[in-house]
């Protein structure tokens, strides 16, 4: 579904991004990685046709990454770091909004938006207007509007910072059912206890990926105990402090 | 002290590593003296006329090369007699000299009680129409040697360069602006931010943060005041024989002022388009329309005119006017740099009253 | 399309609910249609005259009753001589001193004695007008003294025609260029200011992310604006005739139509400065510096014909230019399409320019 190729990204003479390489399969959550700093962002944005690559090449839900970034725009969802739904329109108008955008009908639109919502158990506070929802539940509709148009891929960039343990663990479970259903997930963190749910993870640091396997292996390979010791012991080396 | 030095650091360096706002903020009100110093003018020239004359007589060739070399008319041709609404309608020319047929016989007074001469005149702009009017009657009328009885003399502005009036407007506007709109922005955007919350729960005194913002843009008003200042002595020539001390003071306490309204309107609220549209509405448009910035201060209708005196701009304009232009000793100004500090003090004090409120 | 009419109910759901902006967009056009002709007038009226008669003759009396009848001319008072009254003109108790010398009566037929008009010249507008008031009726007064003397060309043989404004009322000049001033401030800072909140807030970014086209989004910008801007189009113009009794002369299609396509472009040239800065300080002083040029510099102020060459240049270059000549003729004069073609092929040019400008200035991929 995803397929990058010594991606590279020059910021003047700063290599944000340094030649990384990877595969996700259909249906996998893939874990991306890195310390502040270590260019998961930037090549988030690359992906997504935020952003252009200095260097390399890549697919993404089958569209180039450098020339049909538009065309990749159609197939994926997004869900940014700083949360950028309107906060002045309803939860329903927002659904309303990016069903739209992604070329749905309106029937459609409702049908899903109503599916996607009970499945949380929002749907009665759909016509509640975004600012007055608390920012957990912000978070999972979030989530779920990246989700309305059924995308291929799915792109979280530190979707639970700022959330506390139990929306996380929901937040999670619902990056799970999603999966399940054939839908790619691409998700960076930073909490290594959330690194354990994902399928496999790739670990960037200083714009390289220095580890990428199931955590499972990773752990066994390194010899210690947790996702974060890997993370501990590979980050210990980064030249780039923030 | 040593914090709020900090603080003034910080505020610096946002608005330093900003490089465009800097440019922008800098270079615009360089941009606007040059602009209208130099292209703006009150002045009624140049006004288009069009002849219609069934007869191409000597005399009425003289009356047209008359016209055209003086520097109130430009001749812009013949026209028919059907074409003539038709060219005053399309704005091609404002005025149309009509020519009797008889038009010599009835000037050497061998026709009596007929015309000679009809003006018909665009009347959209009375101004235009006014003057154009008055003089070409003077020159068709022979009442050229009557003009020469009269000598025009203009003081202080001897040009008559409108540049001279603006200068002070400008200088107004731009303190507002850069004061006020700026300031109530920035402070405001932090509070949208979030990051406001972290330096108010600093140790440091919430009233020295929000100083610490406005020195930056005090300081660049400074630069500001000193371009427009030197633009105004060197490229357009704006006199400034009066006392520059004043001038300076005068400014100074005008921009402290400004400041004021921008900490005020950001105690108000906390969205940045809302302080936006107070500093553009309540502080924007009256000292345009108010000020005597544009449009002169005793035009103003009766019912208008005290509106004007709650304007600070109006005062501080005023007051450069006379410095920079009359010359006048600073004694000359005492009674408007009076109400200037009244205004500042107030100003100021209902300002940081409301921001403790808020604190609390 | 259906994309493009989902951008467009957003935009509206977020106007009708945002606090300020129905309001404004109301309050706004009503003020500056009720009080601005009023303070926008440049008539100057009650210009204040004072007199240094040195030569107190029958002749000075005249030229002094003369003035004091004058309807723009105001006599605050006689001195004894030029000093004192420059002390009151410095001291701004009046605009103009006009000096007769002694003995001007006698010689007025002969010798070269001349009378002086002493302007205050710091309001450069006050003093050439007032300066030019009091010219006309001097010149008035002597043609009538010498035609007493039967020495004048009668100035019955000059007739002048007034057209279009009959009432020679300034305000009716300048409430077409108010609603242009209106649909340049309504037009220009609504759509930059929408357009910067979301870059902003953020929430542009997950617009950019979608496969939304940048024409459509565009679109959606402009169009919500340009409504509002017909809307308030719409109260000035019933205003204008309620208060001023100012009815449009020629055709109220003609001006629907010049609207439209001056809006479109002041709402582009709005969405490209937002496109082009990143934070709201900028936008605003760029947007403010634009709206200050087209206000000062298209002729609705001052004249463009009075204009040194190269800003007569530089004003054809600006939409508002051809836009003010356009409300002028006709609203006052009646002009119809066909007479100004050149000022509506002008505006539809700008008009595609610059919304091709905003679309390509927007940005998806940084």
């Amino acid at each position: 579904m995803i397929s990058v190729n010594n991606l590279t990204k020059m910021f003047g003479d700063f290599k944000a991004v340094d030649g990384i390489s990877f595969d996700v399969a259909k249906g996998e959550i893939f874990g991306f990685l890195g310390a502040n700093g270590a260019g998961k962002t930037t090549a988030i944005r690359i992906l997504c046709g935020l952003s252009k690559a200095t260097s390399g090449s890549g697919h993404v839900a089958g569209c180039d990454i450098i020339t049909q970034s538009e065309d990749i725009k159609r197939n994926i969802g997004y869900m940014c770091q700083k949360f950028s739904l309107y906060e002045d329109l309803t939860v329903w108008e927002n659904m309303e909004l990016y069903g739209g955008i992604y070329g749905m009908k309106t029937k459609d639109v409702h049908l899903r938006a109503e599916q996607l919502l009970k499945e949380v158990d929002f749907y009665e506070h759909r016509n509640d207007l975004v600012k007055s929802i608390p920012t957990g539940w912000r978070q999972k509709l979030a989530f779920t509007v990246a989700n309305i148009h059924s995308p291929k891929v799915i792109f979280l960039d530190e979707p639970t910072g700022g959330v506390d343990p139990l929306t996380r663990r929901q937040f999670w479970s619902m990056i799970r059912k999603t999966a399940a259903e054939g839908t790619t997930v691409f998700v960076t963190t930073h909490y290594m206890d959330e690194a354990e749910y994902c399928d496999r993870v790739s670990i960037m640091v200083d714009g390289k990926i220095m580890a990428l396997d199931t955590p499972a292996a990773l752990i066994e390979k390194f010899g210690v105990s947790s996702m974060d010791e890997v993370f501990r012991n590979l980050a210990r080396n980064a030249v780039r402090n923030e | 002290m040593n914090r709020l030095l900090y603080f003034i650091k910080k505020e610096s360096l946002h608005i330093l590593r900003d490089i465009r706002t800097l440019l922008v903020v800098i270079g615009i009100p360089i941009l606007l003296m040059l602009l209208f110093g130099f292209a703006i003018s009150t002045d009624v020239n140049n006004i288009n006329v069009a002849v219609c004359a069934p007869v191409r007589a000597e005399s009425i060739e003289k009356v047209i090369s008359e016209m055209d070399n003086s520097e109130l008319f430009t001749f812009k041709g013949y026209v028919n007699p059907d074409e003539i609404d038709r060219a005053l309608r399309s704005g091609k020319v404002g005025i149309v000299v009509v020519f009797a047929d008889d038009y010599d016989r009835i000037v050497s007074g061998r026709i009596p009680d007929e015309k000679a001469v009809q003006i018909v005149l665009d009347g959209s702009n009375p101004n235009v129409a006014a003057s154009g009017a008055a003089y070409l009657t003077a020159m068709l009328g022979g009442m050229g040697s009557e003009a020469g009885l009269v000598e025009n003399h203009i003081l202080y502005n001897p040009q008559m360069k409108s540049a001279y009036n603006f200068v002070p407007g400008i200088l107004g506007l731009i303190f507002i602006l850069v004061c006020a709109m700026m300031t109530s922005i920035s402070i405001v955007r932090e509070k949208e931010l979030g990051t406001m919350e972290v330096l108010l729960v600093s140790p440091v005194k919430p009233i020295w943060i929000i100083l610490s913002k406005m020195v930056p843009y005090f300081l660049l008003s400074c630069i500001n005041l000193i371009s427009t200042l030197l633009i105004a002595k060197f490229a357009l020539g704006v006199p400034m024989t009066g006392s520059i001390f004043g001038i300076i003071f005068i400014s100074l306490t005008y921009i402290l002022l400004s400041l004021g309204f921008g900490l005020l309107v950001s105690t108000v609220t906390d969205k940045q388009m809302v302080a936006l549209l107070i500093s553009g509405m309540i502080l924007m448009l009256p000292i345009m329309m108010f000020s005597g910035m544009l449009f002169p201060v005793e035009n103003l209708p009766a019912v208008l005119k005290p509106f004007s005196y709650i304007v600070p701009a109006r005062w501080y304009i005023d007051a450069m006017r006379k410095l920079m232009i009359e010359g006048l000793e600073f004694s000359g100004v005492i009674l408007e740099f009076s109400i200037l500090c009244f205004m500042t003090v107030g100003i100021l004090r209902v300002a940081l009253m409301k921001f403790n409120d808020r604190l609390e | 399309m259906g994309v493009l009419r989902t951008l467009i109910i957003k935009e509206i759901r977020q106007f009708r609910r945002n606090p300020f902006m129905p309001k404004l967009v109301v309050m706004f056009p009503l003020m500056l249609i009720l009080v601005m002709p009023w303070i926008a007038t440049m008539d100057v009226k009650g210009i204040n005259v004072g007199i240094a008669d040195y030569d107190r003759s029958d002749i000075s009396q005249k030229i002094v009753s003369r003035i004091d009848a004058s309807e723009y001319l105001e006599l605050k008072g006689m001195f004894a001589d030029y000093p004192s009254a420059l002390a009151e003109l410095e001291d701004g108790k009046i605009d103009l001193i006009l000096e007769i010398p002694a003995g001007f009566g006698k010689s007025m037929m002969g010798t070269p004695e001349k009378v002086s008009i002493w302007a205050n010249g710091v309001n450069a507008m006050k003093g050439s007008l007032g300066s030019q008031y009091l010219m006309q009726t001097l010149l008035k007064c002597f043609q009538d003294i010498r035609a007493s003397r039967g020495l004048s060309i009668p100035e019955s043989t000059i007739e002048t025609v007034n057209f279009y404004n009959p009432t020679m009322d300034y305000k009716h000049y300048m409430i077409p260029a108010i609603i242009i001033m209106l649909l340049v401030m309504v037009g220009g800072f609504l759509p930059a200011i929408n357009l910067v909140m979301e870059k902003e807030l953020g929430t542009i970014e997950q617009i950019n992310v979608s496969p939304v086209n940048r024409f459509a989004f565009t679109l959606s910008k402009l169009i919500p604006f340009w409504i509002i801007c017909l809307i308030d189009l719409g109260i000035c113009m019933v205003l204008a005739w309620l208060v001023y009794g100012l009815d449009v002369a020629g055709s109220i299609w003609a001006i629907l139509l010049a609207a439209a396509l001056f809006i479109m472009v002041i709402s582009s040239i709005g969405v490209i400065l937002a496109n082009l800065s990143e934070t709201m300080q900028q936008t605003m002083f760029l947007m403010l510096f634009i709206i200050l040029t087209f206000i000062l510099m298209s002729g609705l102020y001052t004249p463009v014909e009075s204009m040194p060459l190269w800003a007569q240049k530089l004003a054809f270059c600006l939409p508002p230019t051809y836009m003010v000549e356009l409300m002028r003729a006709v609203y006052l004069k009646g002009a119809t399409i066909s007479d100004l073609w050149i000022n509506y092929v002008a505006l539809g040019g700008f008009a595609v320019l610059f919304g091709v400008l905003a679309a390509i200035t927007y940005k998806k991929r940084g």
